[in-house]
């Protein structure tokens, strides 16, 4: 076990694990919008940072991806934090003015109107979608593009993502709900990605379920499966 | 040539070239690096060739196609030996003069020579030309007497001798003690000390240990490694392995960006020419040393000279920085234990095991040990690498060195560092360069670029170009560097759009502190650099902009008029003639006058009046 400190309070944590995840744990609010515990962490939104005194040394750091030391000490609400949360805050409003949850953010720490040209993009690039489809899916049907102020997400070439089995799992993940599903009887899309895939009718009860481009990709990826699971929806299995 | 099997083979192996090779034959060294091409110097060796051939003196005359010499201003450069005869911006239509005269009749041709602005002298020797006199060319003299693409010249002037130094008679640890006691620091911008970088990353447990040379030069105007890369691979290649001894690594890369094709074939062929003759591979010198190297090509990502996005970019992930709360001397190159270090400073390894590290400790100031090239570039008489010991005032090297700033306009600054570093003023040309007081002046020492700005420089304009570069070039990953550069790079626009408003400059000290403080990666944290320091010592300048609306080195096209002295104008005709939006009225012998509405405020007018009556308010 590794124990350290978060605003005075002594925790513990396995080794491997983040300072955010365990203060998350240990009920500590700190803000943050591109770590999910089912991902890499990546540190990327810069809002879960929190100040970290390592030795003799103490630095403004994001704590999702800080992995846990013996004996350092974090403080998650230092005068710093709270100004540098602030000025990320600012800087997303400014970029994604219409998302709630930013929004409720600027709201929450006294944000006021940005001092700058609003945009209205509502993809903040935190990359968890890119992520999810990486580390859990494992198709890769999107990725980053570009970089710097024109950096965005997409599909390759930005033309229909041949890899997508259009799951959705991005589209769950996405904290400003960027990612749109529209889906009938016969189809589903994924908007942002421009994917629309045939649906498949359970056997038994005549009802369209999934995709059938991603029920083939499950019977690949999986093993042990009885023969014909995939041809029923989850309430006839 | 043959496979070199142990450290007496090698200096047999020397010993003959050196012995097949006669100093007194006649020599026409030509320089043909990147600059040189660009000058046409292929068309010129082409020329010697044909001419040498034509003549039938191949055999008596040699010619060596070194690498650039630096003095980049004035390429290509032709040396003739043994006489040591410089001659500069040479033609195609020189060389059989060349030939005639100075080879065959040793005559000196007084056009070719290089001649000093100062004096009007005209000067033959390379060494006595005031951009060579005040250097120390430890690290890039080399080039000169080197053909980069062949393994017996450097031979010939001792290479891979401190290899076999350090395979014979030190121990890994002891080549550590070295390195550390040498006091060299990384020369890529950091400013690591090497050897306790060496030290960690030969600790750190792991099967397998990497070596990496670091050649993603990206600063706009900075070229040391260029240089390097391309006049004298083998120098780099032999620190590498020396540090692969000492680090115990049997594996190294050399990241060399895409737009570098040259230094990249060089730097293929040296390795092709070591793995042939066996001074890479298993075995080393008959030792126990196994080590090979790859090279591999960047993608065209400034970030990717960061080393953990490099480190991305070579296991073929997309060049983005990781956070480096494990170090990469622990965790790298696919998690392994890396060392990487600058091409610069792998360069000065085999000098170093040379000459001892007692000898490399005097060269420089307290804690900055050593030489360091620079490009010297922008509003300067002599624009080229130029190498000097550490602790040189900025003023030798901009005036000394550099001749001073051209058309005898004032210096106004000097931009170190690159985008990451900062604008010195006028005021405080005398610090010594080094790592140290760099950063206490609020620049750097970054990789070496010097950029001289004279007073038609505007510091806001300056300013803003950086940012540009930068949020361009940040990978995008942090909000703090890609939405902070990019509002950076909006108020200095805005600002130098005569749209400045009051709160401007502490906004953007604002917005530094975010970029500063809360990126994960050296790009961001320096990003704010430029905008700091112009803000630190040009304050006035952003004032002017922002409430006197007016640009005090008329740069800012919105904040300029142009108009034409009375008194001055002879009605000569020459701007209307060359103004290409017809903004020039005036019948001939009459005063001329710009309608500034149609003016777009281009200079074209300004560059052919010969009376100095154009004149920008």
């Amino acid at each position: 076990m590794i124990k350290f400190t978060i605003d005075g309070m002594e925790v513990e944590a396995e080794e491997g694990q983040n300072v955010l995840q365990v203060a998350l744990d240990n009920g500590f609010d700190i803000p943050h919008l591109c770590y999910h515990e089912a991902l890499e962490p990546y540190g990327a939104c810069r809002l879960c940072q929190v100040e970290i005194t390592r030795g003799n040394k103490t630095r403004l750091t994001t704590s999702c991806n800080y992995p846990v030391l013996e004996g350092i000490s974090v403080q998650t609400g230092t005068e710093k934090v709270i100004k540098a949360r602030k000025m990320v805050i600012e800087l997303l409003l400014a970029r994604s003015p219409n998302v709630p949850i930013i929004k409720e953010l600027a709201e929450e720490y006294s944000v006021g109107a940005p001092r700058f040209t609003l945009g209205d993009d509502d993809c903040i690039l935190c990359g968890m979608c890119e992520r999810v489809c990486r580390e859990i899916v494992g198709v890769e049907a999107i990725s980053f593009l570009g970089r710097g102020s024109n950096r965005k997400v997409g599909p390759p070439l930005e033309i229909n993502p041949q890899t997508c089995i259009a799951c959705g799992a991005c589209v769950y993940i996405c904290p400003t709900d960027c990612i749109k599903v529209e889906e009938n009887e016969n189809e589903r899309t994924i908007v942002r990605w421009g994917r629309t895939l045939p649906m498949k009718r359970c056997k038994v009860c005549g009802r369209s379920f999934a995709p059938w481009f991603q029920l083939d990709y499950f019977g690949k990826i999986t093993e042990g499966i009885p023969k014909g699971f995939w041809d029923k929806c989850p309430d006839c299995r | 040539m043959k496979s070199i099997n142990s450290p007496q083979e090698l200096q047999k192996i020397r010993e003959e070239i050196v012995g097949r090779r006669n100093p007194e034959k006649p020599c026409i060294a030509i320089t043909s690096g990147t600059s040189a091409r660009a000058y046409g110097s292929e068309k010129v060796i082409e020329t010697l060739r044909a001419e040498l051939e034509k003549q039938g003196l191949t055999e008596k005359i040699d010619i060596r196609v070194t690498g650039g010499q630096g003095f980049d201003e004035r390429e290509p450069l032709v040396i003739i030996y043994p006489q040591d005869i410089l001659y500069q911006r040479v033609k195609p239509e020189d060389i059989a003069e060349i030939i005639s005269e100075t080879l065959l009749r040793n005559k000196i041709i007084d056009r070719l020579l290089y001649t000093d602005p100062k004096t009007g002298e005209k000067i033959v020797h390379k060494n006595n030309i005031p951009f060579y006199k005040m250097q120390t060319p430890l690290i890039f003299g080399n080039n000169s007497n080197i053909d980069p693409t062949s393994i017996e010249d450097y031979l010939a002037i001792g290479g891979y001798s401190s290899l076999a130094k350090v395979l014979t008679e030190f121990t890994p640890e002891q080549v550590i003690d070295i390195i550390k006691k040498s006091g060299l620091r990384g020369r890529g911008g950091g400013g690591f000390p090497t050897g306790i970088k060496w030290e960690s990353c030969r600790a750190a447990h792991g099967d397998k240990h990497y070596v990496i040379c670091n050649a993603d030069e990206g600063d706009p105007g900075a070229y040391m490694d260029r240089g390097l890369l391309e006049g004298n691979p083998h120098s780099i290649l032999e620190g590498m392995m020396i540090g692969a001894y000492a680090i115990g690594s049997d594996e190294g890369y050399v990241y060399v960006r895409h737009e570098y094709p040259l230094a990249s074939e060089n730097v293929e062929l040296s390795i092709e020419q070591l793995r042939e003759c066996g001074l890479l591979g298993e075995g080393i010198l008959g030792t126990g040393l196994n080590f090979d190297i790859k090279v591999s090509g960047g993608g065209g990502a400034f970030v990717c000279g960061e080393s953990t996005a490099l480190m991305a970019s070579l296991e073929g992930k997309a060049g983005e920085p990781r956070a480096k709360h494990i170090h990469t001397v622990e965790s790298g190159l696919w998690d392994k234990p890396t060392d990487l270090n600058n091409v610069e400073t792998w360069a000065n390894v085999p000098l170093i095991i040379n000459k001892g590290a007692d000898w490399y400790r005097d060269i420089g100031t307290e804690k900055s040990k050593g030489t360091k090239i620079f490009s010297l570039v922008g509003k300067v008489n002599n624009t080229g690498l130029v190498e000097v010991p550490m602790g040189m005032t900025i003023n030798d090297i901009v005036y000394e060195i550099g001749g001073g700033v051209p058309n005898g306009r004032e210096l106004k600054a000097v931009q170190t560092g690159g985008p990451s570093g900062g604008a010195i003023p006028a005021s405080l040309m005398d610090i010594p360069v080094d790592y140290d007081k760099l950063k206490e002046v609020g620049s750097m020492m970054g990789s070496g670029g010097m950029i001289v700005m004279d007073d038609k420089t505007c510091m806001v304009d300056i300013a803003r170009y950086f940012m540009n570069f930068l949020k361009d070039e940040s990978c995008g990953k942090c909000t703090t560097c890609r939405e902070g550069t990019r509002r950076m790079y909006e108020v200095l626009d805005a600002i130098t759009q005569g749209e400045g408003k009051e709160g401007d400059i502490e906004l953007l000290e604002e917005l530094s502190w975010i970029v500063a403080e809360g990126s994960l990666c050296a790009l961001g944290q320096t990003a704010p650099n430029p905008v700091l320091s112009t803000i630190r010592y040009f304050r006035d300048e952003y004032e002017a902009h922002i409430k006197g609306k007016h640009c005090p080195a008329g740069v800012c096209k919105a904040l300029i008029t142009y108009s034409i002295d009375e008194e001055a104008c002879t009605g000569c005709g020459a701007c209307k003639k060359a103004c290409p939006v017809e903004a020039i009225m005036g019948e001939k012998k009459e005063l001329h006058k710009i309608d500034p509405d149609k003016c777009i405020r281009c200079g074209a007018c300004i560059a052919v009046c010969n009376f100095d009556a154009v004149k920008v308010v």
